[in-house]
């Protein structure tokens, strides 16, 4: 078997990929090799040369109208032959939930391992890849190796620094057109965009989270005028999207995993899973009015209180030592 | 008439699990089981599926064989008959193996018009038994599914993605995984529970299925587990009082700028 070369990055997200290409920069240095960034698209020249510009090495791109929006199965017809071909030894993939589904189809599809979700990455003395990921809910990290080749490991948003952007940095962008791209099995008969946030939440650095204690949809604007006064995004536990469906997105295991510099749990209980989300959070400040709230094992700043009472005043006592909202 | 199937997890309850604070390892020996959250959800649609279109609903399980108990819970919801998957030469298998596991074990039971799973089992949230078990297959697969609709030999499911829904069409079989959004589980009745004492439940060992333990196991798994430990907590914990909501605020506020959390 003929060794397999290189580090490579994928997302359908741009963001999510310049992260990637920050992260395999490393990863490719200490596995001393080189940073491939794939690019799969019509019309995609311009971002193939952009990602030079955030650390890339080479680019690979395969451009195709085929191409033009993401459908796991045409992307996954792409990615197979050129997996098989160039061998790289680490595939970054971003970990939405189409990445997700990419990269679980692609590591069968070539009888590999995956490691989705890896919240670090590192290279051992023995050279080896260590991936974790949390498990159990929250509840543990695991660490992984790979007994196979490409290892494949999704990341998710957030996790690691995007690297800065650089006119002068040089590679090469490799244009691929010999591959034949699949016509797929399911057919996207409509996509209904939701509004998402304007800033993404994994780029807050204060995050006011809100949970099952608010009563109502309205009175998350107590939250939101606290998140204002510091500058900051509103985050909800999943129970309020989902079972009172209030809103679209939530923080945790399954949604948006953050790590702010000050992350504000109100009425929140501090379920594992809603922990798992925000466990990297610089401060914790917790507020609920039940003492025994696990959420308090994980605060630096404990009020026990009612949200009703305490947000409000936390935003008063903010908006007079700094002077912002004069109302 | 659907045949649907319907795979199904014996997971760790999470939510019941227990740390040794002192090693920062979990005491897994006797934590408690139960049918992985979304995978009830997958229960629950297949089971409607079939009473509003007529059919039979199978589920299988990769798992030691105390499955039994909590799979009857599956059969009280309305599957018919279960399928125990279940040799120690599967202990330590990651999805690579899981996946080769069952897709031989579906291949023996029969042919589908749907196979369901959860968007992810509860304890190693992995989201890949689904995608991976319908590539070994040769079926397509929807992910994601928080709506699914029958007509003809097609299927319309409504999926949640991050930024969009997306309506996708594909011809039968299909593979779809859902999310906890598609439904409400039933809580089955007495009778219904009793009832599940009379349906069938077979159990296959690797030999039924003609698995050898170089494909399963660790010697078949493509990842290795080299530590599983409870993340470090190390928060301050400091317990901001006063008489009035105001007072406390103030003092949170004080101490949030004086460590620099909050700059001016
Ligand atoms: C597989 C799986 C994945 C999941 N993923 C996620 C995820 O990604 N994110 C997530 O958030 N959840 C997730 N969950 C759900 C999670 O298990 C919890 O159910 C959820 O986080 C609880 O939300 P909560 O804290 O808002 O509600 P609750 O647990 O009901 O807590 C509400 C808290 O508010 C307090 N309270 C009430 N009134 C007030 C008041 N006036 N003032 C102050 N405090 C008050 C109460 O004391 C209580 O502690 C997942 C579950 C499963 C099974
Ligand atoms: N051991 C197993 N037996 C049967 N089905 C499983 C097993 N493991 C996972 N699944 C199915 O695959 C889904 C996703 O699991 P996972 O990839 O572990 O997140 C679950 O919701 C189940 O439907």
């Amino acid at each position: 078997m003929s060794k397999h070369l290189g580090v490579w990055a994928y997302s359908e997200s741009s963001e999510l990929l310049f992260e990637l290409i920050g992260k395999g920069r490393e990863l490719a240095s200490k596995l001393q090799t080189q940073l491939t960034a794939i690019v799969l698209g019509h019309n995609v020249t311009e971002h193939a040369k952009e990602l030079i510009g955030y650390g890339a090495h080479k680019v690979i791109v395969v451009d195709d109208p085929q191409l033009k929006e993401f459908h796991v199965e045409t992307y996954l017809s792409a990615l197979i032959p050129l997996s098989k071909q160039h061998k790289p030894e680490l595939f970054l993939i971003g970990s939405t939930k189409r990445g997700k589904e990419l990269a679980a189809r692609l590591a069968a599809r070539l009888s590999l391992g995956c490691v989705p979700d890896c919240l670090e990455l590192e290279v051992d003395e023995q050279g080896r890849l260590l991936a974790r990921r949390i498990v159990y809910g929250g509840n543990a990290i695991v660490t992984q190796v790979f007994r196979t080749e490409p290892q494949i490991v999704t990341v998710p948003r957030g996790k690691f620094e995007k690297p800065n952007y650089t006119e002068e940095s040089k590679g090469e962008v490799v244009n691929i057109t010999d591959i034949q791209i699949e016509t797929p099995k399911t057919e996207v008969v409509e996509v209904k965009p939701v509004s998402m946030a304007e800033t993404r939440i994994e780029e807050a650095e204060v995050v006011v989270g809100g949970g099952r204690g608010l009563e109502k949809k309205e009175d998350s604007k107590i939250l939101e005028e606290l998140a204002a006064i510091l500058g900051g995004q509103v985050g909800y536990t999943r129970p309020l999207a989902e079972d009172r469906k209030w809103f679209t997105e939530w923080v945790g295991l399954s949604g948006h995993t953050i790590k702010p510099k000050l992350y504000i749990a109100c009425g929140i209980s501090g379920v594992i899973q809603h922990v798992a989300g925000i466990r990297d959070s610089n401060t914790i400040v917790a507020i609920n009015k039940d003492p025994e709230a696990p959420i308090f094992e994980m605060a630096d700043y404990i009020v026990i209180g009612d949200l009703y009472e305490i947000v409000p005043a936390l935003s008063a006592a903010l908006k007079k030592v700094l002077g912002v909202g004069k109302d | 008439m659907v045949r649907i199937l319907v795979c199904v997890k014996q997971a760790i309850d999470v939510s019941q699990l227990k740390v040794d604070s002192a090693t920062r390892r979990l005491i897994l020996a006797d934590a408690p089981k139960k049918i992985s959250d979304f995978d009830k959800n997958a229960v629950e649609e297949a089971v409607h599926i079939k009473e509003k279109l007529g059919g039979e609903v199978f589920t299988v399980t990769v798992s030691p064989e105390d499955a039994k108990t909590t799979l009857r819970e599956a059969l009280a919801m309305g599957a018919d008959k279960a399928y125990i998957i279940s040799d120690p030469i599967f202990e330590n298998s990651d999805t690579l193996a899981t996946s080769y596991t069952l897709a031989e074990a579906v291949k023996k039971i029969g042919t589908f018009d749907i196979i369901f799973c959860g968007e992810a089992s509860i304890d190693s949230f992995s989201a890949q038994i689904g995608p991976r078990l319908a590539e070994r297959l040769g079926v397509p697969v929807i992910t994601y599914a928080r709506k699914v609709s029958l007509e003809g030999d097609a299927v319309t499911v409504e999926r949640g993605l991050e930024d969009c829904s997306e309506t996708v069409k594909a011809k039968m079989p299909v593979l779809i995984t859902v999310t906890k959004e598609i439904n409400e589980p039933r809580t089955p009745s007495y009778m219904a529970i009793m009832n599940a004492f009379k349906k069938e439940v077979v159990i296959w060992k690797a030999a039924d299925l003609n698995i050898t333990s170089e494909k399963v196991g660790e010697t078949g798994s493509a990842v290795r587990v080299l530590d599983v430990l409870a993340p470090k907590v190390e928060r301050e914990k400091i317990v901001i009082k006063g008489e009035t909501a105001m007072e406390v605020a103030e003092k949170l506020a004080k101490a949030l700028i004086q460590e620099g959390i909050i700059t001016r």
